[in-house]
């Protein structure tokens, strides 16, 4: 149990200042996301958390203690590897229980509390193979018993579930939500996969470059991105954004079609509109906001995709539920849903409606 | 991969042909050299170049291990190509770990100076060697040819033992200190049972070099106490003649060691064994 805080936390290497004024609270029992591009810093920041990585900059305490000293093995804190990281000489029962035989345990406990586990995550009859005996999901499994086998303060996800396949990722998600509805440990999770972030997340960080672009939870994100960043790295197929400028009642689109959104306050600022492909509907050329032709229609079975090229504004890219009888060619009408647009200015932050 | 790779019986036969034609060219000295042994003193010149004598005798062997001090020389080379391999590979092992590990000043400039090292041949600086060594009054000590033989072979181990630490994902350590060690804990349960191929070569590798050295030997000894067995060798030849029977006989004996050696670290030198650490 622990209540985790990142006070101006700031990462150099040399010279190089890659992240500074990371601020974080996260709560007792939370599950939280990192999620962000390739060389956002998510990977990072959860390593200098576990205490792998050096913090160059402010404080990082856990229930108030101060820790940025504290080396790794002092931190109560378990780590799932993208990696697995198993100890390749070490028996499955061994590779679990290696941190309590470190600690010395009695032998008693040792053995209860890795069978346990075992049976936690059906490894029951593997105990007494080699990691390389043992499939990809396996492995993956025995890493996550290492982890629990500890009952540590807070777990440490690193993308564990990247270098399986999809159906099995789909599969260990779910362990590991159930995981953490069970054990109600706190959890950071880092991942580049939105779908993970979403599903998985109490609060999601994300991260871009080094600085948090927003915390929220996942509807919030999705709802109210706080900017175009967020708006785009969140939701998928990822949302549209059109360039604008402020008209009569509204906005003007580029090819000069007028929507009537209602502007905020620093209304001349807006110079984009976000809106999400399933906020976008395909209609009659007499109820349409834009019209334009079907470029390309992806049939998904649950959902159809239509990327739409619209004269004047380029490609628009538009959701629709089910099966869409649209073949490739064909002109589109579109209608806007008003009411879920997002306006983002000049410096991509979000104006609130 | 064996299964797509289609072979037909030809190119199966061809294989194993140009195999056989390598290890033959390859053990054909050892076996001259075997041959040689066992013949009589009388029949080496007559019989020339016959594959196999055409009367078998052990008593080169005899000769070479009562008569001469041939055992003396193979327990100076031993103790000599031990040493040297342990005090090599254990700074090897820590050196290597550290290039592979860690970033600090001066690290590329140590890798350069210690490459540098290898560059130029060894006749250059006998000179050097023999007076530092004559003025701290080492001269015809074991000592002195484990000092210098672990200094010429220290770049070298170290590379090789470096290469092996890279091969070990960081991952591993570092699982290994959040689950409760100190980086010294996880190199000890963690990275050195992983290291031990490594080791095994390293160590395989120094003894070897050792074992056969000549020129260093012979400069730096010339006391018939601490004659090592290269230096030895060179007893059998003698003004006017050279005891070729002999010479040979002790040569197969000084395989010895070095297959003993190799059979001894050869399951450590079986890789894969950190095949399942991380994703496969």
């Amino acid at each position: 149990m622990a209540r985790i805080q990142l006070n101006n936390i700031a990462k150099s290497y040399g010279s190089v200042e890659v992240m500074r004024d990371i601020n974080l609270t996260i709560e007792d029992g939370e599950f939280i996301v990192l999620v962000g591009p390739s060389g956002c810093g998510k990977s990072t920041l959860l390593r200098m958390i576990a205490g792998l990585e050096p913090i160059s900059g402010g404080d990082f305490t856990v229930d108030g203690k101060r820790m940025n000293e504290v080396p790794p093995r002092d931190r109560d804190m378990a780590m799932v590897f993208q990696s697995y990281a198993l100890y390749p000489h070490m028996d499955v029962a061994r590779n679990m229980g290696f941190s309590l035989e470190i600690r010395k345990a009695p032998n008693e406990e040792r053995t209860s509390k890795v069978a346990l586990a075992a049976q936690t995550l059906g490894l029951t009859k593997l105990t007494e193979r080699l990691p390389k005996q043992l499939s990809g999901g396996q492995r993956q499994r025995v890493a996550m018993g290492r982890a629990i086998v500890r009952d540590p303060s807070a777990f440490l996800f690193d993308e564990p579930l990247s270098n399986l396949d999809a159906a099995l990722r789909v599969e260990m998600r779910l362990e590991i939500a159930r995981l953490h509805q069970r054990l109600k440990a706190t959890m950071i999770y880092v991942t580049h996969d939105q779908v993970e972030a979403l599903t998985l997340a109490d609060r999601i960080v994300v991260l871009n470059a080094g600085d948090i672009q927003q915390v929220g939870t996942p509807l919030e994100l999705y709802d109210r991105p706080a900017n175009k960043f967020v708006a785009q790295f969140i939701g998928s197929p990822t949302m549209n954004i059109l360039e604008i400028e402020p008209g009569e009642g509204g906005i003007r689109l580029k090819n000069g079609a007028a929507l009537s959104v209602g502007l905020p306050d620093g209304q001349k600022r807006a110079s984009e509109l976000g809106v999400r492909p399933e906020h976008l509907n395909i209609v009659a050329p007499d109820a349409a906001h834009l019209s334009g032709t079907a470029e390309l229609v992806e049939h998904l079975g649950s959902d159809t995709n239509i990327h739409a090229h619209v004269p004047g504004i380029g490609q628009v890219l538009v959701r629709e539920h089910g099966h869409f009888p649209l073949k490739t060619g064909e002109p589109v009408g579109i209608a806007v849903d008003l009411a879920k647009t997002h306006l983002f200015d000049p410096d991509g932050r979000r104006l609130a409606a | 991969m064996s299964a797509l790779r289609r072979s037909t019986p030809l190119a199966v036969t061809g294989k194993y042909l140009a195999l056989a034609f390598y290890v033959g060219f390859a053990l054909f000295p050892l076996y001259w050299l075997a041959k040689i042994a066992i013949t009589p003193d009388k029949l080496i010149y007559t019989e020339g170049t016959a594959l196999f004598p055409s009367k078998v005798t052990f008593e080169n062997f005899e000769t070479v291990l009562v008569a001469t001090d041939f055992l003396a020389y193979f327990k100076n080379s031993l103790i000599v190509s031990l040493g040297t391999a342990a005090i090599t590979t254990c700074f090897a092992a820590a050196a290597g770990y550290a290039f592979s590990r860690f970033d600090f000043r001066g690290k590329r400039l140590v890798i350069a100076l210690m490459l540098i090292t290898q560059m130029f041949p060894l006749l250059m600086i006998i000179a050097p060697i023999y007076k530092i060594v004559a003025a701290i009054g080492l001269l015809n000590s074991l000592t002195s040819l484990i000092i210098v033989y672990t200094a010429f072979n220290i770049p070298f181990a170290t590379f090789l033992m470096q290469s092996f630490f890279d091969g070990i994902p960081k991952d591993l350590e570092e699982a290994g200190m959040i689950d409760g060690c100190t980086r010294f804990e996880a190199l000890r349960k963690i990275i050195m049972p992983l290291t031990l191929p490594g080791l095994g070569a390293t160590l395989g590798f120094v003894f070897t070099a050792a074992w056969s050295e000549l020129l260093f030997a012979l400069m730096l000894i010339n006391s018939n106490d601490t004659m090592t067995f290269p230096v030895g060798l060179l007893t059998f030849v003698s003004k006017f003649s050279v005891d070729w029977g002999q010479m040979m006989a002790a040569g197969v004996l000084a395989l010895v060691p070095s297959c003993l050696f190799f059979i001894f670290i050869q399951r450590y030198l079986v890789q894969g064994l950190t095949s399942g650490a991380v994703k496969g």
